[in-house]
C-alpha cells in the first residue's frame, strides 16, 4: 500500500523500526517477565530524537504531526506494546500543553519533553470515574498564588517515572463538568506522592500507578487554559490519545502477523508446512486484510487531523475501535497458528495477545466508543456529506 | 580535537564473490554498507569531539555511490564529509589507497587524530591504517580498544594483543585503528538523518589532491592478486577425555610415541 509518507515520516518509521529491532525485541521478554520500566530504551529513544516527533520546532521538536507520532508508536509497538505505551503516554501528557498551554508554559515544559529528558503523563481516571469522567472528585481549591489539590488518580501510565503530570481536578464542583480544570504538576511537589505499582496482564514493562494528592500546592502559573476548561481539554487530549492507541494496536498486530507467517512456513505437520493448509492460509489472509484496513483508517485519521480538521472525534473513535478489535483478533489468531508453542512464553505471540487486550479498554472502552459513534450517526440521520 | 575518520563502503555480506578471471571482487547486486569496524571508528571520533570539542570529518575513497556511506556517517554524528573519487583511483590497492587518503589528510591539514577501522570485511588486509601513518610520517597504534586519556598533545590508549592488552602513549597527531570492543555505536538520530540528507559532500579528485597518476589506481598498485584459496588445515588438535590422571598418562604416552620426551 502506498501511503505517501513524506521524507520525515519515512525516516521516523525506519529509525523507530531499527530501534525496535536492535534495542527492544532482544529484551522485551525479559522486560515483560520482570515488569521493569524500560529506562535504557527511553534513553535510546531520546538520543534518536523520537520524543521530538510530537513537539513543534520552536520548542525543540521536529514538527508535531500526528501521522509522524502514529508511525513511531506503531513501529515501537511492533516490538513491544509496553515500551510503546510508555513513549505514547509522554505524548499524551504533553498534548494539553501543546493545545492549551501559554507561551510561557510551553517554553518552560516542552523542550525537556522533546529532548526526552523528562517523561510526561496524563491523569484523568479515578476509582469512581472511569468511563464516566464527569464523576471525578479530586479537588483544586484556589489559595494565595496556588491551587491546593486533594484526591487521587488511578491507573496512571508513567506514574512515578514521569516528571510532568497533566492532572484534571474540580475547581468548582457545583458547576459539574464546567467546574473542572487542568494543571501541570511536577514530580517532587510537596503533597504529591505515588501509590502502588499495578500488576498487569500485559504491557508489563510500562508502569501504571496511583497518584495521591494531599494538600498539594500547585503554583497558579501551572493552570492550563482557564478555570473550567478541564473537561474540554481532557476530552480533546483523550481523543488524540485514542489515535495513539489505534496505532499501538496496528503495530502489535503487525508483529503478531509476522510471527505467524514465519512460523507457518517452517512448522511441518503431516509432512507439509502448516502454511500449505487452507485453514491456516485463510486465517493469515484475514489477519493481513483486517490489519491493512485498520492501518489505512489510522493513517487517514491522522492525516485528517494534520490537515487542520477542527472536529475529528468520530473518525478517531472509529479508528480506535476498529484497530483495537482487529489487534485482539489478530494476536489471538497468531497464538492459534503457533499452536502449543504459541501459548508458551518462549515465543512472543502470547505476550502480544496480552498486550493487545488493554487497547480495547483504555482511552475509552470500545463499548463506550461504539455508543458515541452510534450517537453521532443517529444525530446525522444517517446521512453523510 | 579535530578528528578525521576514514570510512569505506563495503558489500553488505562477508561472502563476496571473487571474479576468477580478474581476481577482483564482484560488487554488482550486493547492497553496500559502512564497513562495520568503521562504524566504531566513527563513534569514537564523535565521542572524542563531545568530550574535547572540535569536529569530526569523515573521508572515503570510492566510487560516487560511496557518498551514501558518508551521509550515513553524518547521520551518526560526523560534522563534515569528503568523498575522494576519481576514475583514476579505480583498482587501487592498499598502497595507492593509503597514499590518496594521506594526500586528503594533508589537504585537510588541521587534524589531531585519524581513526580507521582495524580492517575491512571485503579487502580484509588491515594495511591501510598503518600505511596511512607511514605516508604522513606520524605515530601509529593498531587494535585500540580504549582511549584512556587525551592531554597536552598526547594520547594514552589500550591496544588489544593476543594475551591481553598493552597501554601505549603516543604523541598527536597520530593514526589509530580500532576494534569493536572500543564502544557501542549509537543509532542515528532524526536530526542527524535530516542533516545528512541535505549535507553538501564535496568531491576531491586526483587533480584537486595533486596526486600523480602513476601513484594511484592500477598504475600505483604493485599488489598482484595471483590466486585466492582457503589455506589447508594442516594442524590437528586432539581432545583428551577422562579423569585428569588418565589424561596426563595418555598425553605422556603420546608424547613418548612421538619421541618428543
Ligand atoms: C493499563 C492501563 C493504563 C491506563 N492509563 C491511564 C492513564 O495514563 N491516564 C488515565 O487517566 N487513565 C488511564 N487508564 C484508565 C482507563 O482509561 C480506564 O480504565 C478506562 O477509561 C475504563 O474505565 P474503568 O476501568 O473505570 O471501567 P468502567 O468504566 O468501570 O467500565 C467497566 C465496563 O463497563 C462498560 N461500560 C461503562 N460505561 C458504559 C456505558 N455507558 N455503555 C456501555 N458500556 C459501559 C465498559 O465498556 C467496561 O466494559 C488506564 C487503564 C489501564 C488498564
Ligand atoms: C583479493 C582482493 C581483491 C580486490 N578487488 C578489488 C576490486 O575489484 N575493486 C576494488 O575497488 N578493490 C578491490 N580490492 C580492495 C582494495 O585493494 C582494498 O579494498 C583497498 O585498498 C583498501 O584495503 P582494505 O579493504 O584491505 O582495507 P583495510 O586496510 O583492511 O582497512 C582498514 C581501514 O582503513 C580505512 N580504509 C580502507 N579503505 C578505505 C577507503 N577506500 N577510504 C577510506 N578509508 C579506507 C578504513 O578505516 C578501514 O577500516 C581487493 C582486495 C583484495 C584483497
Amino acid at each position: 500500500m502506498q501511503y505517501f509518507l513524506n521524507e520525515q515520516q519515512q525516516m521516523v518509521r525506519s529509525l523507530a523500526r531499527r530501534i525496535a529491532e536492535e534495542k527492544i525485541i532482544p529484551v522485551r521478554a525479559e522486560l515483560d517477565e520482570k515488569e521493569e520500566f524500560p529506562w535504557p530504551i527511553m534513553k535510546e529513544l531520546a538520543a534518536a530524537d523520537i520524543f521530538r516527533v510530537f513537539i513543534p520546532e520552536q520548542y525543540g521538536g521536529l514538527g508535531g504531526d500526528w501521522l509522524d507520532l502514529c508511525l513511531a508508536i506503531e513501529e515501537l509497538s511492533r516490538g513491544c506494546g509496553g515500551v510503546a505505551i510508555s513513549y505514547a503516554a509522554s505524548a499524551l501528557g504533553a498534548s494539553p500543553l501543546l493545545e492549551y498551554g501559554s507561551e510561557e508554559q510551553k517554553q518552560k515544559f516542552l523542550p525537556d519533553i522533546a529532548s526526552g529528558k523528562k517523561l510526561a503523563a496524563f491523569a484523568l481516571t479515578e476509582s469512581a470515574a472511569g468511563s464516566d469522567v464527569s464523576a471525578i472528585s479530586t479537588s483544586a481549591v484556589r489559595e494565595e498564588g496556588c491551587y491546593v489539590l486533594n484526591g487521587s488518580k488511578l491507573f496512571i501510565t508513567n506514574g512515578g517515572e514521569a516528571e510532568l503530570y497533566t492532572v484534571i481536578a474540580m475547581t468548582d464542583k457545583a458547576k459539574g463538568p464546567r467546574g473542572a480544570s487542568a494543571f501541570v504538576v511536577e514530580k517532587g511537589t510537596p503533597g504529591f506522592s505515588f501509590g502502588k505499582k499495578e500488576k498487569k496482564m500485559g504491557i508489563r514493562s510500562s508502569v501504571t500507578r496511583e497518584l495521591i494528592f494531599r494538600n498539594c500546592k500547585v503554583p497558579e502559573q501551572n493552570l492550563l487554559g482557564r478555570e473550567g476548561m478541564g473537561f474540554i481539554l481532557a476530552v480533546r487530549t483523550v481523543e488524540r490519545g485514542r489515535l495513539g492507541v489505534a496505532a499501538q494496536a496496528v503495530g502489535l498486530a503487525q508483529g503478531a502477523l509476522e510471527a505467524a507467517v514465519a512460523y507457518a512456513r517452517k512448522r511441518i505437520q503431516f509432512g507439509h508446512p502448516i502454511s500449505s493448509f487452507q485453514a491456516v492460509q485463510h486465517m493469515l489472509a484475514d489477519m493481513a486484510m483486517e490489519l491493512e484496513a485498520a492501518r489505512s483508517l489510522v493513517y487517514a485519521t491522522a492525516k485528517t487531523i494534520d490537515s487542520g480538521a477542527k472536529s475529528f472525534s468520530e473518525e478517531v473513535a472509529m479508528a480506535k475501535v476498529f484497530a483495537t478489535d482487529m489487534a485482539m483478533k489478530v494476536t489471538t489468531d497468531a497464538v492459534q497458528i503457533l499452536g502449543g508453542i504459541g501459548y508458551m512464553r518462549d515465543y512472543p505471540v502470547e505476550k502480544m495477545m496480552r498486550d493487545a487486550k488493554v487497547t480495547q479498554i483504555y482511552e475509552g472502552t470500545n463499548q463506550v466508543l461504539r455508543s458515541a459513534i452510534a450517537l453521532d450517526l443517529l444525530k446525522r440521520k444517517a446521512m453523510r456529506e | 580535537m579535530n578528528v578525521v575518520v576514514c570510512i569505506k563502503q563495503v558489500p553488505g555480506t562477508t561472502e563476496v564473490e571473487i571474479d576468477p578471471k580478474t581476481n577482483t571482487l564482484i560488487r554488482e547486486g550486493v547492497k553496500s554498507i559502512l564497513n562495520p569496524f568503521d562504524v566504531y571508528a566513527l563513534e569514537e571520533g564523535v565521542r572524542i569531539k563531545e568530550q574535547h570539542g572540535g569536529k569530526v570529518t569523515a573521508i572515503s575513497m570510492g566510487p560516487p555511490q560511496a557518498e551514501e556511506a558518508l551521509r550515513e556517517a553524518i547521520a551518526a554524528g560526523a560534522d563534515e564529509a569528503i568523498l575522494l573519487s576519481d576514475g583514476a583511483f579505480a583498482g587501487s590497492d592498499t598502497l595507492a589507497t593509503s597514499f590518496v587518503l594521506a594526500k586528503a589528510c594533508t589537504k585537510i591539514a588541521d587534524y589531531d587524530l585519524i581513526i580507521c577501522g582495524r580492517q575491512t570485511i571485503d579487502g580484509d588486509t588491515g594495511q591501510v591504517g598503518p600505511e596511512l601513518a607511514e605516508n604522513l610520517g606520524i605515530p601509529f597504534v593498531a587494535y585500540v580498544s580504549k582511549i584512556e586519556e587525551i592531554k597536552d598533545g598526547r594520547m594514552r590508549v589500550r591496544r588489544m594483543i593476543e594475551e591481553g592488552y598493552e597501554v601505549i602513549e603516543m604523541s598527536l597527531p597520530g593514526v589509530i585503528t580500532v576494534v569493536k570492543e572500543i564502544n557501542v555505536p549509537r543509532l542515528p538520530s532524526l536530526r542527524g538523518m535530516a542533516k545528512a540528507r541535505s549535507a553538501q559532500i564535496p568531491i576531491w579528485t586526483a587533480q584537486g589532491l595533486g596526486v600523480p597518476m602513476e601513484k594511484v589506481g592500477l598504475l600505483g598498485s604493485p599488489t598482484r592478486v595471483i590466486g585466492i584459496f582457503r589455506p589447508q588445515r594442516t594442524r590437528r588438535g586432539e581432545l583428551l577425555q577422562g579423569s585428569l590422571e588418565q589424561q596426563v598418562e595418555e598425553l605422556v604416552d603420546k608424547l613418548r610415541q612421538a619421541k618428543t620426551v
